[in-house]
């Protein structure tokens, strides 16, 4: 602009809402690239372990772009506004776990182990019932509002599928921890995944009618809200049957899953830190008195203070009655020897594990075989999707969909922790899986369910709100009259 | 397999996987939605710009009030306060750009005040960096101090401006 302007400028700002644009044609761009890398994965497995292209690899490769594309359909017919990143990285994720999968299944060891059967193809019919789901979720789904009407009947529902791996006959007692029912004939199922999204319902819809009870009344101490003490009700009887989940069904994980979903709801819901404050003093004194007395608790937690002792001890003939595992220590060498870049694919002796090499470690095989590089890339995909739930419940209008977004991605979030954290030895291992990387068929179906519903919020918070009803400006001004 | 060619296969997966990762990020950092402020210039300005579309408007008024600022030393009010009304402390910073007030929805304070006309006054200064209100040719009027404007005055620092039940002042 020239200096010698002599005009009076007239600069006047506008606030105006810039509509989210359709993504779509991102969303298939990433899609195919999210389906390119696994192919490439499972390309260089074939040729590390068996020197040769995997015959499979057109089938498999066909198979995972048809349901990415079934999926891409779903989302551009039944929820075009929606986010465009959601679809594709979960597809890269569960890619990458039917690779890691039948890496697994091609290793000797795990072959001559007692009752192995191919896994790969099994996690591959997973998948395409998981994409079924997420299609049906958006299809029936048409809006997310609607379940804010079953609150009460999702709070019966969630506390019934965390009951019935406790019924007798129904619940399956495998390694310890009782997460399992089995069902005749269809095999085992790990009712916990499904509680999660259903319990999100429940709470949303529950916070979101209570939360200013909570928010309001409560008085300051020490630069704390504290909250009155009724109004604790809530948060310990969540406390009390997360405890309870943690005695009787032996299952650090999900117990901390479930009270964390809560805390974090109940944070976002009233914005007082005192809730954090009392949630993390909650968990702890819980888990530090169940463990006092749960042997199952007490093996956990000695195997994770002293990996090394347990790896023995697996070696020796012990009479104490308890199943000790070499499984943590197995781990955390497998994360130790693939260092920073890895040991390549189909490279790594992760199978040493054995048991549940596929399932609860499978991320120690992604550690070794990646390395550190690798799976700091797997865990920011991870963190991608949490943000971009964040991200959709900052963007959505109404409060129970921001709850709901909150907590299914905090669930998400805290899930990826436990499990990441458990291999690690960082804290106690749990029973708990990668989403979508780890074989089971609960863990996938529930986790496509939940960005199915991630998906279907997003598509409400970012279409274009609809024109103003009447427009102001053309009201009459009212006309002072002295009186 | 050659020990090469894995090792190639093993780097280029982890370059293709984080190539991945900084995708996924560049599409959010152009997924940025939400509110826009936009400057737009007097209609003279706007066809300058239109001839010279590469000029960035909101850098230049900025400078300009900065310099305006220079001139006129410390007595410069520096906001805008709302001080009665539905508004009440309200501020808005006064950094040389013109400000519209009224009922209407591109002003940059609307007034929810049923006595405000739709486009009501607006404030702005002027060469010299002076802030002037200007009526604009409202029902019930607006006023300084006591009297009604009839022409574009500069406000003196801290005396109110009324705008139908809204009253405002200019503060340092």
């Amino acid at each position: 602009m020239s200096s010698t302007t002599n005009s009076p400028t007239h600069h006047t700002s506008t606030i105006g809402a810039i509509g989210a644009p359709s993504r779509r044609n991102t969303e298939l761009a990433l899609l195919v690239f999210a389906v390119v890398i696994p192919v490439f994965a499972y390309a260089n497995v074939g040729l590390a372990i068996n020197n040769h292209v995997p015959a499979g690899l057109l089938e498999y490769g066909l198979g995972l772009g048809l349901l990415a594309g079934v999926a891409h359909l779903a989302v551009r017919k039944f929820a075009p506004y929606a986010d465009p990143l959601l679809l594709p990285l979960a597809t890269l994720l569960n890619g990458l776990g039917l690779v890691v999968i039948w890496r697994l299944d091609q290793s000797k060891l795990l072959q001559s182990l007692k009752g192995f059967s191919p896994a790969a193809p099994r996690q591959l019919l997973y998948t395409a019932l998981g994409i079924a789901l997420f299609a049906a979720v958006l299809i029936f789904l048409k809006d997310h509002r609607v379940l804010q009407r079953y609150t009460y009947i999702s709070m019966f529902c969630a506390l019934t599928l965390l009951i019935l791996p406790l019924v007798p006959g129904l619940g399956a007692d495998i390694y310890g921890a009782k997460i399992w029912i089995r069902v005749p004939g269809l095999g085992s199922l790990q009712p916990g995944e499904f509680a999660k999204i259903v319990l999100a319902i429940f709470f949303a819809g529950y916070l979101m009618v209570k939360r200013d009870a909570l928010a309001l009344a409560s008085r300051r101490f020490m630069g704390l809200y504290l909250p009155r003490g009724r109004d604790l009700g809530p948060i310990l009887v969540v406390w009390a049957i997360s405890i309870l989940i943690l005695v009787f069904e032996t299952d650090l994980g999900t117990s901390l899953l479930f009270f964390g979903m809560f805390v974090i709801m109940l944070y976002v819901a009233t914005e007082r830190t005192s809730w954090i404050v009392f949630g993390l003093l909650m968990s702890a004194v819980g888990a530090v008195g169940v463990a006092s007395f749960e042997s199952h608790i007490q093996t956990r937690v000695n195997a994770w203070l002293d990996p090394m002792r347990e790896y023995q001890l697996s070696r020796q003939i012990t009479h104490d009655g308890i199943l000790h595992s070499d499984q943590l220590q197995q781990s955390l060498w497998a994360f130790g020897s693939g260092g920073t870049l890895g040991t390549g694919w189909g490279q790594g002796h992760s199978d040493l594990i054995k048991f549940a090499a596929n399932s609860d470690f499978v991320f120690a095989t992604f550690g070794e075989e990646l390395g550190l590089a690798g799976i700091m890339a797997m865990l920011l995909l991870y963190g991608l999707i949490a943000e971009r739930g964040m991200r959709t419940a900052l963007a959505a209008r109404d409060p129970f969909g921001k709850l709901l977004a909150v907590g299914l991605s905090g669930a998400f979030a805290l899930q990826v922790f436990v499990v990441a954290g458990g291999v690690m030895g960082l804290i106690p291992l749990t029973g708990m899986t990668m989403p979508f990387v780890a074989y089971g068929g609960s863990s996938v179906l529930a986790n496509w369910a939940l960005i199915g519903i991630l998906i279907r919020i997003s598509d409400t918070a970012r279409r274009p709100a609809p024109a103003p009803a009447a427009n102001p400006d053309a009201e009459m001004t009212q006309v002072v009259r002295p009186s | 397999m050659s020990e090469l060619t894995l090792t190639v296969m093993r780097l280029g997966f982890l370059a293709v996987l984080w190539l991945f990762v900084i995708v996924a990020v560049q599409v959010i950092r152009s997924d940025l939605f939400g509110t826009r402020v936009t400057q737009r210039g007097s209609r003279r300005e706007a066809g300058r710009q239109q001839q010279a579309p590469r000029q960035q408007p909101a850098a230049p008024p900025q400078q300009r009030g900065q310099q305006g600022g220079g001139r006129r030393g410390r007595n410069a009010p520096s906001k805008l306060v709302v001080t009665e009304g539905t508004l009440t402390g309200t501020t808005v910073a006064l950094q040389g750009q013109t400000i519209t007030l009224g009922r209407a929805h591109d002003s940059t304070i609307v007034l929810d005040d049923d006595y405000a006309s739709s486009r009501h006054a607006r404030i702005y200064p002027d060469r010299d960096g002076q802030w002037i209100v200007e009526d604009l040719g409202s029902t019930n009027g607006t006023y300084l101090d006591r009297s009604r404007l009839t022409t574009p005055t500069p406000i003196p620092l801290g005396a109110p401006i009324r705008i139908g039940k809204t009253v405002i002042e200019l503060r340092k």
